[in-house]
Formats: C-alpha cells, structure tokens, sequence
C-alpha cells in the first residue's frame, strides 16, 4: 500500500519535524502565558513580527543568531503591552489579544513597505543550514529526522526541555503554575502576581516571536505576507491538547506536523483525482478530532483568563 | 494563660480606617496583641474583621492608620512584608493551588525565584519536622486537590509555620470544619500559643470565641463597640454587643391551618448529578403551616427543592399543586403557581453576582406587567421596587446599582428573602434560609418566615440545624435516602428521637 509506505520514508519524517519546529516554539510561548493565567492571543500577529524582524535583521547584515535575538525581544516587546492590558489593568485578554494580532500584523507589513518601498519579490537571505550530528544522524529513518536539521530545529526541542524543567523544577516554574491557579495564593506567599504573570507572558512571547522566525530563516529564506497562515491559531489549540504540559503539547505539534506532511503526500499520490482543498482540510479535521477525543477531560488552569486585582473584593 | 498588661506587645493596630466607596468597613480601629495571647474577634457578617485582617497582612491598603508588629512599622500593602515581620494568616478562602502538591504549596515563594533548582527535598524535611512539633500530619507529597477541608487548613497552618510566623491569623477557621476537625484545631492552637506564638482568631460563633480566647474584641458596623476579657463576660453580653440589642427568640402564635397547597404522593425522581433523588417520597403542605424537613444532607433535600422549584420533574407519582396534578412542570409553572423559592446556594443560584441588585431583584419576575411592556424593561419600576426593597428589609448597600455579589451574605439573603416574599407568594420554598448568617439576620430571616405563615402561606423548611427546624416548624417531618417521614405535629417528637430518624431508624416502617 502506497499511502502506508509514505510513513516509512525518511523525507516524511525529515519534513514532519521540519512543519512541527515553529508550532514547538510557539506552543510552549502560549503554554507559559497560559500556565501563567493570562490567554495570549496575540500569538498570530506576534509570529508574524517575529517572522518579520528574524529576517530583516539578516537581510540588514546581521548575523542568523543576531536575528533570533532581535525577533525574541520583538515579541517580548508586545508580550509586555500585551501583560500592560491584561495584567494590572485586568482587560479582556480575549479582546486585548485580538487586537495584538491585529497591531503586529499590520505593523510588521506597513514596516515592511517603509523598508522595501520598490521591491516586488521579496529578497532572500541565506538560511540556517541543516547541521547533522555525528554518528545520531546516520540512524536509519530517525537519524535524518531528529539529528540532520537546522540548529533552530534543536532549539525548539531544547525549549520543549527548558520549559518543562522551570515549570516542574524551578521555584520560579511553582510561581507561575501557581499564578495560574489560584493568584490569592502566590499573593499571600508574598509574591507579586502581577510580576509574575507579565514575566511570563514576555517570556512567553517572546518564543512566539522566535517560532515565526524560524519560517523566514530556517523553513523559508523570505518574508512574505500571510505566512504565518494561521499556524498561531493551531498553537492555541496545541496547548489544550496537551493539557497544559510541555511534553504533550510537544506530541500534539509533531502529530499535527505528521498529518500536514503526509496530506501533501497523499496530494501527489492521488493525482488530482480529489481535490486537493480535501487534503489541505486533513489535519484540522483531524486536530478537532482528537481535540474531542483528548482534551475534554483536560484540567484547565483555573485562574486562566480571570483577571488578579489585589486589594479588589 | 498570660495577661495583656504584663506580656510584651507583639502587635498594634493604631486608628485604621478602610473605605469602600461610601461604605466604611473599618472606622478608626485600634487594638493590641500580646505574646501568647489568643484574642477573638467577634462580629456578625459585614461588621469588618476580615477587611481589618486584610489590611494587617497587607492585602488591602488602609485608608488611615499604622500597624507595626514588634515593634516596627509595618509598610502598607505589602503581604512580603507581613510575612517577613512574623504575621501568618490562615485565609477563610485558602489560599491554596490545587494543582500542586503540599510541598510545592507551603514552599512557593520561600526559596530564591533564579534558583535553578527547586529543593523540595529541604521542604519536605523541615514539613514533616513541623508536622511533628505540632501534631499537623498531612502527606507532603499529596495534590492539595485530594485533601479534605481539614487537611487544607493544616497545610495552611503549616504555611505560617514554615515561614516561622509568631502571630496567628485564623479567619472563621471553623466555618468548613466538622465537630472533630474543629476539636482537633483548638487543639493545635493550644498548643502553638503554648509554644509562645500569639493568635487572631476570627469568628461570628460565641461558642467557639468562649472556649478559645482570652480576649475578645467585637466589631459591629466597622466600629470596636467592646473589648472584655473571656473569663469575665458572658455568652450572652458578648450577643447583645455584636448584634447592638438583646436577642428575643421568634414568638410563635398557633397555627391556622388551612387547604392542603401542595401535595407529593409517592413521587419518586430520577437521580441527579450529584446523586440526590426522591423515591416514593409523599408530603403534604397546608396553608398557614410550616412544615420542617429535618435530615442530614444528601437525603434527597435537593432533589425535593428541585421538584418543587421545578427545575425536575417527576418520574412516577403524583405532584399536585392547588389541587390539580401538574404537567410540564418548570420553573416558570412554579412561579406562575405562587411557589417563592429561597435556595440552597444565594451565590451560585440564588444571584448572578455580577448583576445590579436592580437587575437581581427582578429576575423571576422581569415579564410582570409591572416590569416590562413589550419586551421592554420599566427600569423606573424596577429600581423603585429594588429601593423599596432595600429600605423594607433593611438591607445595607450602597446603591440599587451595585453588582450584588459586593453585599454581605445575610444582606444578599434579606434581599432575596424578599424578592421571594413581596408577591405574597402562597407556598414558600425555604431550603436552608439561614446558613453562614449571624444572629441578628438568622432572628431577621425567621420573623419574616412567621409572618408570611401568619398570612395562610404554606411554608417548606429545610434545614440541617435541628434548632431552627424545632423553633419554627408547626410539623416535622424527616427525610432519609429519598424517603419522607409522615410528619409529626410540634412538641411530638424529642430531638433524641428525630435524630434517630435522621439516622434512618424507625423510618423504614414508617414511609
């Protein structure tokens, strides 16, 4: 059977990890802020800044990692007037994130018609390269999937650890769960609630910033409009599907990725016998689907989205 | 126990005044804490302890006033602070996150937030030492989700102790607690008071404040209206002082009794989420009698008031209401029958908290003529009927435009004891009227329940205080596992006896 063998070759895989990096990166940024009690749904527009800043710091002549910096502190930047609203101001985070989006979108692309006023096709830069690791990668099917990638791609997995060992292993991560849960709590410890929470909305952003970068420096060599596509949207519905754990959350994009590489797959084997728009549909049917399956006994931080205001009855 | 005037001061509340809008909480307080000293303080509901407490542990900022605690100041609004100086408050609410463990709950906060590494081995050490030293036991290991009421307040003692606290905050410890687990906290607090630290102890109940304290101080309007030392007043001075007048017990007139108004025959019900259902449960209501429904709850209590509020229906049986058998019940059909429901839960059912008082008021009643034409709300009648209200039943709040959840629990009770009570309802569904209230509006809520007797209303209440059931009720009748007693005129029964029933015996035979 064709369509099974599809799974079986390395170039699935290679292209699997490849989709699933930028969701990793923005998954974990909207997991923290999340975790942290505050929905970010700025995430499209901040991918898309992020996206924008990565490559034009390199297109400027800076260095690749100098353009994840310079995209990281992007997104911190609106992660903070996103808290600014959210946090000690107490406003809709649904409506604040909203309009993130938005801003950041139309910012990113009036920016760029300021910087490239003449330009029809967008310019190209030079990209991460894939950077094999020695031995890992000469495993048969796993070895060019996990370990022949660009360096970004190894950061979103280091991320993936980095998250879960703060959340779970840092007194900070206990904070920040805790801010989530039950704010009351992390004040009478003597804590700031809303130092807490805007930290980690900044922290959390920031990795979305880098998420959309990783399209225009590691995936892509280019900026151009709209690409983001939506993959911010997914991000928030990782989060739910892993129940608010990094390591689930990690599963579902690489799942979600798996099914985006295999409906172009199947695209080509079919033939234009289907129309192709039922394959581009695969994945989100099938996220919905396992949102159902998995996520409805998910437990909710139950902070998430109920603004703190000290000293309020 | 050692006296105030020869033991150091440990804490001192110096003229603090806290305002809400126009309403003032705390007026010009001030008071003394000495070392290993317990003092109460004593207040009905709304009389500004907890708002006091709040301002003390730096949760809200004073409007006036200074608190130091040995001997230096304290700055305001800072609940670090507060716990830096040695001030550990246990929360009525706790202040718990329940998707963390013991451990992670009593450590947050303790240890450097750039540590890499969080040392739960260190906290779990020093946990179980304090669990010993002060015979606190709880599994350090444990999801804060899985522990009952009584281990959570532990765990928030514990949170005190492992900060070293000298000074004590308990407010209304004992309101979550059964009989044991409050024994078993008077205990802990003997001892820790014996351990030199001293304790604020939180309470409306005269009973606890008289077998606990040394020193009382009661609060009543956000003023300190008296200050006695334990061992030299009385149960009943320390009543009259918090509720500003002598309390008289509800006089009862013989009943008139009239028409059977509703009537349950062997009505039996699906069983509900939580479980609670009627099975072949009969009752009969008369006008111009209370019927008491004694019982521990999770006897189908809840299921019965579903019925009749008609948020459930009937599976098999008869229910007649005015003499005819209902159909399509709802609760709409309810309100259109004259049934006035005064429910279980006033904030999860019984009020949308974040509505005005305006729009609470009206709720079951919004498509009266009065109150709307043409789909249209006369906001005119329904603020003049929530003024009329408010000044009737004498409840304090600030304005009929205020977000209801902002008034105190026996305010938020009067208002909805009379929005159920004004339309002269002729059968009245009282399920625990008086829960979580002080003595001055339990007497208030009472009167009112007489009263609408007096006037030929058939009235249901349902309580798990045996007390209250025998004061008020013309007959009793008993629930056990769905069933319902044949009921028993008043003075029939001895409480001994009723509470026998109440354990199901004799009960069987009976239904």
């Amino acid at each position: 059977m064709e369509a099974f063998e599809i799974l079986l070759t390395a170039s699935f895989w290679v292209a699997a990890i490849r989709i699933a990096s930028p969701l990793i990166f923005a998954t974990m940024g909207e997991l923290v802020c999340e975790r942290a009690g505050v929905l970010n749904l700025g995430i499209e527009g901040i991918m898309t800044a992020g996206a924008f800043a990565g490559w034009l710091t390199v297109y400027a002549g800076g260095d690749l990692w100098t353009g994840v910096a310079v995209a990281a502190m992007v997104g911190a930047l609106f992660g903070l007037l996103h808290a600014a609203l959210t946090v000690p101001l107490g406003l809709s985070q649904h409506v604040v994130g909203i309009g993130i989006t938005l801003l950041a979108t139309s910012l990113t692309y009036f920016t760029y018609r300021i910087v490239l006023p003449e330009v029809t096709s967008p310019p190209k830069i030079e990209p991460f390269q894939p950077l094999p690791i020695p031995l890992l990668s000469e495993i048969p099917l796993v070895g060019p999937a996990l370990f022949n990638q660009t360096p970004l791609t190894y950061l979103a997995f280091i991320a993936v650890a980095l998250t879960a060992w703060v959340l779970y292993r840092t007194p900070l991560g206990l904070a920040v769960r805790a801010a989530g849960e039950n704010p009351a709590a992390v004040e009478a410890q003597g804590l700031s609630v809303t130092g807490i929470r805007m930290g980690a909305v900044m922290a959390g952003s920031a990795l979305m910033a880098v998420g959309g970068a990783f399209l225009t420096m590691s995936a892509f060599n280019s900026f151009f409009f709209q690409m983001i596509a939506g993959r911010g949207w997914i991000c928030i519905a990782l989060v739910v599907f892993g129940s608010w754990r990094p390591g689930k959350a990690l599963l579902g994009a690489v799942l979600f990725a798996a099914f985006d590489a295999y409906q172009v797959r199947l695209q080509q084997l079919t033939g234009g016998m289907v129309p192709y728009q039922i394959f581009l549909m695969m994945p989100y049917v099938l996220s919905i689907l396992a949102l159902v399956l998995v996520a409805r006994r998910a437990t909710y931080p139950k902070a998430l989205m109920i603004p703190y205001q000290k000293g309020e009855r | 126990m050692p006296d105030t005037t020869d033991s150091p001061i440990v804490l001192r509340l110096s003229g603090i005044t806290k305002r809400f809008g126009t309403l003032v909480a705390n007026d010009a307080i001030s008071l003394e804490l000495g070392k290993g000293e317990v003092v109460a303080l004593l207040g009905e509901n709304g009389a500004g302890k907890t708002t006091l407490m709040n301002i003390l542990f730096g949760h809200y900022v004073a409007d006036e006033g200074t608190v130091e605690a040995f001997d230096e100041l304290l700055p305001a609004g800072d609940p670090r602070a507060a716990l830096d100086a040695g001030i550990g408050m246990v929360h009525q609410h706790f202040t718990l996150a329940d998707n963390m463990t013991v451990v992670e709950n009593i450590a947050l906060g303790t240890q450097s937030p750039w540590s890499l590494r969080f040392n739960r081995a260190a906290a779990r050490k020093r946990i179980a030492q304090l669990s010993q030293d002060f015979g606190l036991a709880v599994d350090p290991d444990r999801p804060v989700s899985a522990l009952s009421v009584g281990e959570r307040q532990r765990v928030e003692i514990l949170k005190a102790l492992y900060r070293d606290a000298r000074i004590l905050i308990l407010d209304e410890p004992t309101a979550v607690l059964t009989p044991p687990e409050t024994e078993a906290l008077f205990r802990t607090l003997k001892m820790l008071v014996g351990k030199g630290l001293s304790i604020i102890f939180i309470s409306h109940k005269l009973g606890e404040v008289m077998a606990v304290s040394d020193r009382v101080l009661v609060l009543r309007g956000g003023r300190l209206v008296g200050e006695r030392r334990t061992a030299e007043t009385t149960r009943k001075e320390l009543a009259a002082l918090m509720v500003g007048q002598e309390v008289a017990a509800p006089s009862v007139a013989p009943a008139k009794r009239g028409e059977a108004l509703l009537v349950l025959e062997s009505v039996s019900t699906a069983p509900s989420a939580s479980g609670s259902r009627l099975d072949q449960a009969t009752l009969a209501l008369h006008a111009g009698v209370i019927t008491g429904l004694a019982g521990v709850s999770g006897n189908g209590q809840s299921a019965l008031a579903a019925l009749i509020a008609g948020t459930e229906r009937p599976v098999s049986g008869t229910m007649r209401v005015a003499g005819e058998p209902v159909s399509g019940w709802s609760p709409r059909a309810a309100l259109a029958q004259g049934i006035a429901r005064i429910p279980e839960d006033r904030h999860a059912v019984g009020t949308i908290g974040d509505m005005s008082v305006t729009e609470n008021v009206i709720s079951e009643r919004y498509r009266d003529r009065r109150f709307s034409r043409r789909g249209f709300i006369d906001w005119k009648a329904a603020r003049a009927f929530a003024e009329e209200l408010i000044r009737d039943y004498d409840v304090k709040c600030p304005s009929p435009e205020a977000r209801i959840r902002l008034l105190s629990g026996g305010n938020m009770q009067k208002l909805i004891l009379g929005r159920a009570l004004d339309p002269d309802p002729v059968i009245i569904l009282a399920n625990q009227p008086t829960r979580g209230l002080d003595v001055g509006a339990v007497a208030y809520v009472h009167r009112r329940l007489l009263e609408a007797r007096q006037k030929g209303a058939a009235v249901l209440l349902i309580s798990e205080d045996l007390d209250e059931i025998l004061a008020l009720s013309d007959e009793v009748c008993v629930m056990f596992k769905g069933r319902i007693s044949p009921p028993s005129p008043r003075g029939a029964r001895s409480i001994q006896e009723l509470g026998e029933m109440m354990a199901g015996q004799g009960l069987e035979a009976a239904a």
